[in-house]
């Protein structure tokens, strides 16, 4: 399974322009005064499927907020070093974090619908965007429901609240919600880990279909999972200050997934991932 | 009857305190429940024996006698007095205290104006409706005579701090991940709020700000001395007394005449009646938004 995933990449890369989508270069993270993440520099290539793994507290959420600014909600929150998007500094002066946001989408941990139908949660990014002509918003709520492996589900109640989803296609639904608008990258924040075995194995088909026209990012807790979807993975493990008791993910290794699940190069990534720490 | 399975197994109950303080307790708050629910009954009843009678379509729409002596009906001019000042009253403490509560849950992120104003609607919230009218009367009333709108102003005055305090628990409790799942969307804040928070929160927001109302519509104090006593219907808040129910009540069953007592009967009847109608209200659009699962 690795094997020809790894040979995909070799095809998609020769295939697209090589300048990655995001370059991260030495970014620190901190809340307040405490330091949550330090020293991450990670490149992000397009059309691939780039999987962060660790264990709890070691930044990883943290790192994937900052790729679509989300971190921005949080009070105290603040970045040092610097992430490019497609050349550009996301935390650059005149840059707008609902205009990156447009561009990155991000699914949750929790499915989180909007507490309105599925059409109006489909529809809700569109019509930010301006799209207001019914038919219009009909075909992209049709093609991203479609595309999210939902609409034989949902075809017949699309005006039905989404509360009534179970939990599997309400994460669909995010997905379907987040591809509507069209972005360039998608975050994911742990996406099956509130789903049975079935609807997780429904989301990685549905994440290898949208990689040929997206660059995704997922953050997961399950090594099976990132062994299985992900072209790249990045280990981040926590550092604990022996002085001040203080703990700081830090990114121990990055490289191709097959590298990192049977050849790495770091003992501590090699502990990890043969479930001999963490 | 027994409660062995034939294995030995014993699962029947055994007297124990336990169960004696559990039937004390049980006792205690039936108890509890009568005190509570009596006082109210009778309440109720006294109102519907002494005041029902005096309910007719006169009652609502006569003038009140200019002679407190005379018997027969009359409340019209209260009833349209007390809606008046209410919804005035209303029109603007709703708003405001809405737009406040937004402020202090979604914009001010924890900082010090924020803070400053949530402490200052709290300590708003303790003034008495008497000092309120107080302060109406020395700063509206003595350069502009009393009036509904005097009385429509200490009114939204008590009703603000009470809006504001609900509303902001009611955004309070809209939970997180929504504002992230639309943020995620490229939505601006405003966006946020209006199309997202707001919906969310409505049955809330709806119910809190009408029982704020109702409880203004019977206040008694900061009406007396800032509205005035007008026997006849005056719809110009702006201009010449006014009067409520609640100062209607107040003054006429201080009287000694019968006829007096019986239409200040009436108007409580009303006045709960009415207060009755915006709870119903608060229910029914409550129960009309509330999410459908």
């Amino acid at each position: 399974m690795t094997d020809t995933l790894h040979d995909g990449l070799a095809d998609d890369s020769s295939s697209t322009d090589d300048a990655p989508v995001f370059v991260t270069s030495d970014l620190s993270v901190y809340y307040g005064a405490y330091r949550a993440v330090r020293n991450v520099s990670i490149d992000i290539r397009q059309n691939e499927i780039t999987s962060f793994i660790g264990p709890s507290g070691c930044g990883k959420t943290t790192v994937l907020r900052c790729f679509n600014r989300m971190n921005d909600l949080i009070v105290g929150a603040r970045v040092d070093g610097s992430i490019l998007y497609r050349g550009i500094d996301l935390y650059g002066a005149d840059v707008s974090a609902v205009e990156v946001r447009r561009h990155i989408g991000m699914v949750f941990q929790k499915p989180n619908p909007l507490p309105k139908s599925i059409y109006d949660n489909i529809a809700f990014g569109p019509r930010i965007n301006g799209v207001r002509k019914r038919s219009e918003l009909d075909d992209i709520v049709e093609r991203s429901l479609v595309r999210a492996a939902l609409w034989d589900e949902v075809k017949d109640r699309v005006k039905a609240s989404a509360l009534g989803l179970s939990g599997g296609q309400q994460q669909r639904l995010c997905i379907a919600r987040t591809i509507a608008v069209e972005p360039d990258v998608i975050l994911m924040d742990e996406p099956c880990s509130a789903l049975d075995p079935i609807a997780t194995g429904r989301i990685e088909e549905l994440m290898q279909e949208l990689k040929s026209d997206y660059s995704i990012v997922i953050v997961t807790h399950n090594m099976q999972q990132a062994a299985r979807v992900s072209d790249r993975t990045a280990f981040f493990t926590v550092e604990v200050n022996p002085e001040s008791d203080r703990r700081t993910g830090v990114l121990v290794e990055f490289d191709s997934t097959k590298k990192m699940f049977s050849n790495p190069a770091d003992e501590r990534t090699e502990n990890y991932v043969t479930g001999r720490f963490g | 009857m027994t409660v062995d399975g034939g294995s030995g197994l014993d699962l029947s109950q055994r007297p124990s305190s336990r169960t004696r303080t559990d039937r004390a307790m049980t006792a205690v708050m039936l108890v509890c429940l009568l005190a509570v629910v009596v006082p109210l009954a009778a309440v109720v009843y006294t109102l519907l024996k002494n005041g029902a009678g005096q309910l007719s379509a006169e009652f609502f729409t006569a003038d009140i006698p200019t002679i407190s002596r005379i018997e027969g009906p009359g409340m019209g001019p209260a009833i349209v007095g007390t809606l008046l000042i209410t919804a005035v009253a209303a029109a603007m403490a709703l708003p405001l205290g809405i737009l406040g509560a937004i402020y202090l849950n979604e914009s001010s992120a924890g900082g010090r104006l924020g803070r400053l104003i949530r402490f200052m609607a709290t300590v708003m919230t303790g003034v008495p409706s008497v000092v309120m009218g107080l302060f109406v009367y020395v700063t509206y009333t003595l350069r502009f005579k009393q009036n509904a709108f005097g009385g429509a102003l200490a009114l939204a005055f008590l009703m603000l701090p009470v809006v504001i305090r609900t509303t902001e628990e009611m955004l309070k409790l809209v939970p997180d991940n929504l504002r992230e799942a639309s943020a995620a969307l490229g939505a601006r804040r405003s966006r946020t709020v209006l199309t997202v928070v707001l919906p969310a929160a409505l049955p809330g927001v709806v119910s809190g700000c009408l029982l704020a109302v109702a409880r203004a519509a019977g206040e008694t104090a900061p009406i007396l001395f800032v509205v005035g006593a007008a026997t006849s219907v005056n719809t110009n808040v702006f201009r010449e007394v006014n009067t409520a129910l609640s100062a209607q009540i107040f003054a006429n069953a201080q009287l000694p005449f019968e006829g007096a007592q019986q239409r200040a009967w009436g108007a409580a009847l009303t006045l709960v009646l009415l207060a009755f109608v915006i709870t119903l209200i608060a229910r029914v659009v409550t129960a009309r938004f509330a999410l459908k699962r």
